[in-house]
């Protein structure tokens, strides 16, 4: 028997709401630390060691919340649709109150983007806003995020609504890739990817470590607020369960 | 050192409103959302706690009549 057990102690024994929630309890702080340590360092390197830009001046400094934030909310959107597949697949729980408690924290982000897009166009183009590929998928991955919430709040039936969320956060997927290469396939206004796996960054390093430290503070944060979040859905969704009735009753 | 003066700093080379406007809402989205996980969390355990003991109240009754 004690050999069965073993073998049972995979990604199925983390998959377990009972064993996950306390787990995610204690990984919280480490991943908020992280987030706001990067973060401040990637501030202060971001505000007073990178140099004023050349061509844009102090406005390029947006770009250290913008790319990382824009990062984020394609990135969360993928992470989402691969909890989504898990669940249609294996019919995993956990990764649909996963992929859900990520998606407020991922339409989040792509708000920043678009807001921090436009006080960053309004100097450097002239506009706040342009309807040319880049903005407008990413204006359409805002949607996405807001339809996918609005679905899973208009259904009362947890099973349909995670299977119906699901299928749309895997059908919107798409999006992503046009998000991203569309600066390469359109004409747009945007300006192309600074960094890619196949060229130098066209950046000052210093300038390259501030964004690379205020993209890691944002992934961090994301994990530390949706471990957060879906600790919150177990315990509703487990509210019967013995144990939440002793985590509630013990946890004063 | 980029700024000579802490006004330097806060002008940010004629780019105030943008730059501020960007890292001010960013840092406000970032503590309202904490702020409102924080909140759900408590809800949820006081909610849950209120139902466990409405459930205590009416189950312990039945089970001395039987």
């Amino acid at each position: 028997m004690s050999t069965e057990t073993t073998k049972e102690f995979s990604w199925y024994h983390f998959a377990s709401p009972r064993t996950f929630y306390p787990l995610a309890g204690k990984m919280i702080p480490w991943f908020a630390g992280v987030a706001v340590i990067c973060g401040l360092i990637g501030l202060y390197i971001g505000f007073f060691v990178a140099p004023t830009d050349y061509q844009q001046g102090e406005s390029y400094r947006i770009m250290f919340i913008h790319v990382a934030a824009a990062w984020m909310s394609m990135f969360i959107y993928v992470i989402m649709a691969i909890y989504a597949t898990i669940y249609l697949a294996m019919n995993v729980r956990l990764a649909d109150m996963m992929a859900g408690a990520l998606a407020p924290t991922g339409a989040i982000f792509t708000f920043v983007a678009l807001w921090t897009g436009a006080l960053w166009g309004k100097p450097t183009w002239g506009t706040w806003w342009v309807w040319d590929a880049r903005l407008t998928s990413e204006l359409l991955l805002l949607f996405l995020y807001l339809g996918y919430l609005s679905l899973r709040g208009a259904i009362d039936d947890p099973n349909r609504a995670a299977k119906a969320s699901a299928l749309l956060a895997l059908v919107g997927v798409v999006n992503v890739p046009i998000i991203y290469f569309s600066v390469k396939w359109w004409n747009t206004l945007h300006q192309g990817a600074s960094i890619s796996m196949t060229k130098a960054p066209t950046m000052a390093a210093t300038m390259l470590t501030a964004l690379i430290l205020m993209t890691i503070a944002f992934w961090m944060y994301t994990i530390a607020v949706v471990l957060m979040r879906v600790r919150s859905d177990i315990l509703t969704r487990e509210r019967d369960a013995t144990w939440v009735l002793e985590e509630i009753g013990g946890g004063k | 050192m980029n700024w000579g003066s802490a006004t330097e700093f806060f002008a940010m080379g004629g780019h105030a409103l943008y730059v501020w406007g960007s890292y001010g809402v960013t840092a406000v989205l970032i503590i309202a959302e904490i702020v409102w996980v924080k909140s759900k969390q408590q809800q949820t355990r006081q909610r849950l706690a209120r139902m466990a003991q409405a459930r205590a109240a009416k189950v312990v009754p039945d089970e001395d009549k039987a």
